[in-house]
């Protein structure tokens, strides 16, 4: 698991806050969210309330790992925008420099031309942000920072305690 | 691969149950949705077939508590379990944190235990994984049933390395949190190393 565990700083998350209501706000989505690539969910912007977050990024991750499944069959790199229309909401998702998944859930106050142009100039600035993150955290890790992680004093204890 | 997030101070890891066809995997998932609090659980999704076999997989997050200020979270899924599921089944195993291999005892069912640890160690090693280096733990479900296979037999079958294995029944429940705890605190023990 060593080098590609994703790790997030608070001040990489208000850039990514930042960027995700920017989006939510142009586009007039319904909500707004973003994924890693293994499902565990990022950020979000929107009504996110009534919204189960955590499955729904569990199943666009699987649904991505899907569609690049079938990519790779046709001899395709990858198939970085997918789209669902349904009858009130559709969701658009892309993938972002490789490893993040951007989800944008819309009704017909927007429009998927708006949102695909909204997603591709918010795309750019997202990768600029997480290659600044993956920067960081190797920086740290060389500098052995890692030892004022709250993980290095993690006792036998506290790990049984979680199973009480 | 494990998501730390130091703004809302939350750490998600991924465990994935593998086994073979029928074995118990998405038995484990349903016995630790039924027996977790409400506050602690999320939904458990199934992506299963009419018959109810599992098609891509299914998922269950769970959290657990805060470990030094952090909520962990684990995130359970397992695989289709069936041969000609193969594609899907690689997917699921991205980004893995920790494996349970859920092995059927009854005695019939060895060869595709072994066809299926075989399985799993080439997917891993497709995605850069070692199954030697990976938290991981071995379960011998279905010890209830009349023809099971001895446990000696099945350590020397599927776990020749003696890594930690769990004796279970997980329509009833033995052994199921027994397993997940021991795949869990080798996940906090690999994440400790690390940060």
């Amino acid at each position: 698991m060593s080098g590609s565990d994703l790790v997030m700083y608070e001040e990489e998350f208000g850039k990514i806050d930042e960027e995700l209501q920017r989006l939510y706000i142009q586009t007039s989505a319904k909500v707004v969210f973003l994924v890693d690539k293994n499902g565990q969910l990022i950020a979000s912007a929107g009504e996110t309330h009534d919204i189960d977050t955590t499955s729904l990024a569990s199943l666009t991750a699987g649904n991505i790992a899907a569609t690049g499944g079938i990519a790779r069959l046709l001899g395709e790199k990858e198939f970085t925008i997918l789209f669902h229309e349904g009858e009130k909401d559709n969701i658009h998702i892309s993938l972002i420099g490789q490893r993040i998944i951007l989800v944008v859930i819309f009704d017909s106050r927007s429009s998927l031309g708006l949102v695909r142009l909204r997603v591709k100039k918010v795309s750019e600035a997202l990768t600029r942000i997480f290659n600044d993150i993956a920067a960081k955290s190797e920086r740290e890790k060389s500098e052995g920072k890692i030892d004022e992680s709250p993980f290095a004093e993690i006792s036998d204890e506290d790990i049984d305690n979680l199973f009480r | 691969m494990s998501f730390i997030n130091y703004s809302s101070r939350e750490i998600n890891c991924k465990i994935v149950y593998y086994g073979p066809g029928l074995c118990g995997k998405t038995t484990n998932l349903q016995y630790v949705y039924r027996k977790t609090n409400p506050d602690q659980k999320g939904k458990l999704i199934s992506l299963a077939t009419e018959t109810e076999r599992t098609l891509f997989f299914d998922f269950l997050p769970l959290a657990l508590g805060d470990i030094k200020g952090f909520k962990v979270r684990f995130h359970l899924y397992t695989v289709p379990g069936q041969v000609f599921y193969a594609a899907s089944r690689k997917l699921i195993l991205k980004g893995v944190d920790g494996v349970v291999f859920v092995a059927d005892s009854q005695i019939e069912r060895m060869e595709a235990n072994m066809e299926s640890l075989d399985d799993l160690k080439i997917n891993l090693a497709e995605q850069g994984y070692d199954l030697d280096k990976l938290p991981y733990t071995v379960q011998y479900n279905k010890r209830d049933l009349p023809n099971v296979a001895p446990i000696e037999n099945m350590n020397k079958l599927l776990n020749p390395r003696n890594i930690p294995s769990f004796e279970a029944v997980a329509v009833t429940g033995p052994g199921v949190f027994e397993t997940l705890k021991n795949v869990a605190k080798q996940v906090l023990v690999e994440l400790k190393k690390h940060y």
